[in-house]
């Protein structure tokens, strides 16, 4: 199961690395070549469309399915290896948890089925319901929790045994304002301890806010990856708003790129930010007043409507963006 | 051990949805009956030769064995039903909700997770099974003083009978609905018993062909023969020699039996249900998830 071009260690030096994975069900093909690397320490935001395979690659990765063709290794290891998950935790996105336990006995249940040494349990449970806001729950069955709380529950459940890769599918769901901010949270802690993140989500904001690097997939294919800023795309335009703006200002805005105007407000495009003091700096020696200078980039949610846009749907795979 | 953990989880899900006690109330209510019915026997007069007030030490052993196998007919259902309603949601409903996805994605193997089922239920049939069957058999035994001839192979036909449904329940559950899993293992169960009756109809009027539909009946699906097993270790002797008296008419009564299951058959029983529980491995390794 080894590819061509890729030695053992190039392999290892990425927690996750897929090649051409394939999936196909009877009539739909749910990946249709999906490649992608995600590094060690990293908190990846796995974007996507509903119905673009999302969901369908945690489970390939995690040896839930079979791929109809392609490769991939999860931490060194091929994908859905036993070993691997022992370094693994997995959120699905259908959570639902044995509702006769309580929150204590099932992440005992879950230290003891990743081999997490029986000594080292009560301490690791506390902690990590703890972190999942879940203490003062630990003896209450799973049965009488609200749906929030069982998708936190779906959380600690997923960090137990301390893995070095997390997956967390759609993770923020069922969870109000105050647990979804508690989840970045929880995400920003595990990016401290370095531990890598797998995040799958169409939750634009909430990708933007945490994660290093993004892949965006439709159709089963990734159409886009790379760092946030990569992504947003263009940074080279500035928007002033000024008064007092004579000809000479003018020639110098046109000097620092292509101008813009529109009521008050000069927009100049192809400046980068680090040119934009010595433009400053200019209109105050031409008398200009300025109100405001906003460098403007594109949210990940114009870039995100862009490419799906760009895409079509269609499986046509487009470079990622350059950086 | 992961397989002992899934057992450990398998007993403790039936103790805390209840079932365990609901057991227990209702076999605490059939012994009451029951003891309650074979006292009232006892004290009886007999039929035969009421100025004698009691009957014949021999006359109440036959009362005695046939009560006890009817009773254990009853049992061995209820063990059966029970197989199949355990079994038979045990993995489909957990990969329908989704229960199944965080633990099949821990370090365990797919095997480890149903041999643990299969373990954890195999536990909870056998000890309710003996222990449910062998309060009968004291109470039989205070009540009327007659105890069967070999107790405990018969409760270990009673409890093989059972591990069969519980083994194809879990075959069904790997790939298809709860309700359908049950439906097929009880109409198979069900089916071996008439198969069983056939055959003996067909030696009773001499006919091979309704004999062999009764054999293949028995083969395919193996309840019934070691429910016959069962029935032969609790018939006293006499009643054996009594019905061997009637030659091939004693093969139409669905509750004697005139020799016990073959060692062929009980190997074939053995093969059947290891047999079962591979393809039920290999099935639930190759389901997706």
């Amino acid at each position: 199961m080894a590819a061509p071009e890729t030695s053992g260690a190039v392999r290892e030096s990425y927690a996750i690395r897929t090649v051409d994975l394939v999936k196909r069900y009877r009539t739909t093909t749910a990946l249709d070549g999906l490649t992608m690397t995600v590094g060690h320490g990293e908190v990846f935001g796995f974007l996507g469309p509903n119905g673009a395979g999302k969901t369908t690659a945690v489970k390939l990765l995690l040896g839930l399915t079979r791929p109809t063709a392609g490769e991939a290794w999860v931490l060194g290891r091929p994908m859905g290896d036993r070993i691997a998950r022992r370094r693994v935790g997995y959120l699905p996105e259908l959570f639902r948890y044995q509702d006769w336990l309580t929150a204590r006995e099932l992440l005992a249940l879950h230290c003891d089925l990743a081999g997490v040494p029986r000594a080292e349990q009560p301490a690791q449970i506390t902690d990590t319901l703890e972190l999942v806001g879940l203490a003062r729950r630990a003896r209450d069955r799973i049965g009488t929790f609200s749906k929030g709380m069982q998708q936190r529950i779906g959380l600690a459940v997923s960090l137990v045994g301390r893995p070095d890769l997390v997956f967390l599918d759609e993770p923020t769901s069922a969870l109000d304002p105050v647990g979804r901010h508690d989840v970045r949270e929880i995400i920003r802690t595990l990016r401290t301890r370095g531990t890598t993140v797998f995040l799958n989500s169409h939750l634009l904001t909430e990708v933007e806010q945490v994660c290093d690097r993004v892949a965006i997939i439709d159709a089963g294919r990734v159409i886009a990856m790379g760092t946030m800023d990569e992504l947003r795309g263009r940074r080279d335009v500035v928007r002033l708003r000024l008064g007092g703006v004579g000809p000479g200002a003018l020639e110098t805005l046109r000097r620092y790129g292509d101008l813009e105007i529109e009521s008050g407000s000069y927009t100049v495009t192809g400046l980068m930010p680090a040119r934009v003091p010595a433009l400053v700096t200019e209109l105050v020696g031409l008398g200009c007043e300025i109100f405001a200078v906003e460098p403007r980039s594109q949210t990940l949610e114009d870039r995100f409507l862009e490419l799906l846009g760009g895409s079509n749907g269609a499986a046509e795979n487009r470079p990622p963006h350059p950086a | 051990m992961a397989l002992l953990r899934i057992a450990r989880l398998t007993l403790r899900e039936t103790a805390r949805r209840k079932l365990l006690i609901a057991l227990v109330i209702l076999t605490v209510i059939v012994a009451l009956l029951t003891g309650w019915l074979f006292h009232k026997l006892y004290s009886l007069p007999c039929g035969e030769a009421p100025h004698l007030h009691r009957c014949t030490v021999a006359t109440m052993d036959l009362a005695a064995a046939t009560l006890l196998i009817l009773l254990l007919f009853m049992f061995s259902f209820v063990l059966a039903l029970g197989a199949a309603f355990v079994a038979a949601p045990s993995i489909a409903t957990e990969i329908e909700s989704g229960v199944l996805l965080s633990i099949a994605t821990r370090p365990i193997r797919r095997s480890d997770i149903l041999l643990g089922k299969w373990l954890g239920f195999a536990v909870l049939l056998a000890l309710y099974g003996a222990l449910a069957i062998a309060l009968e058999m004291v109470i039989l035994k205070v009540a009327m003083g007659y105890a069967p001839p070999h107790p405990v192979a018969a409760i270990a036909f009673i409890i093989a009978e059972s591990l069969i449904v519980l083994t194809l329940a879990m075959l069904g559950s790997t790939r298809l609905s709860a309700i359908t899993t049950g439906i097929i293992a009880l109409a198979l169960f069900g089916g071996a018993w008439l198969a069983g009756i056939t055959g003996e109809v067909g030696q009773l009027f001499g006919n091979r062909t309704i004999e062999n539909a009764g054999t293949v009946g028995s083969l395919i699906m193996p309840t019934d023969g070691l429910w016959r097993g069962a029935i032969y270790n609790l018939e006293p002797l006499a009643v054996i020699l009594g019905q061997a008296d009637l030659g091939q008419r004693a093969a139409a009564n669905p509750f004697f039996v005139l020799s016990a299951p073959s060692p062929p058959y009980l190997l074939w029983a053995l093969a059947w249900g290891l047999a079962v529980l591979g393809l039920a491995l290999w099935s639930f390794q190759r389901r997706e998830l």
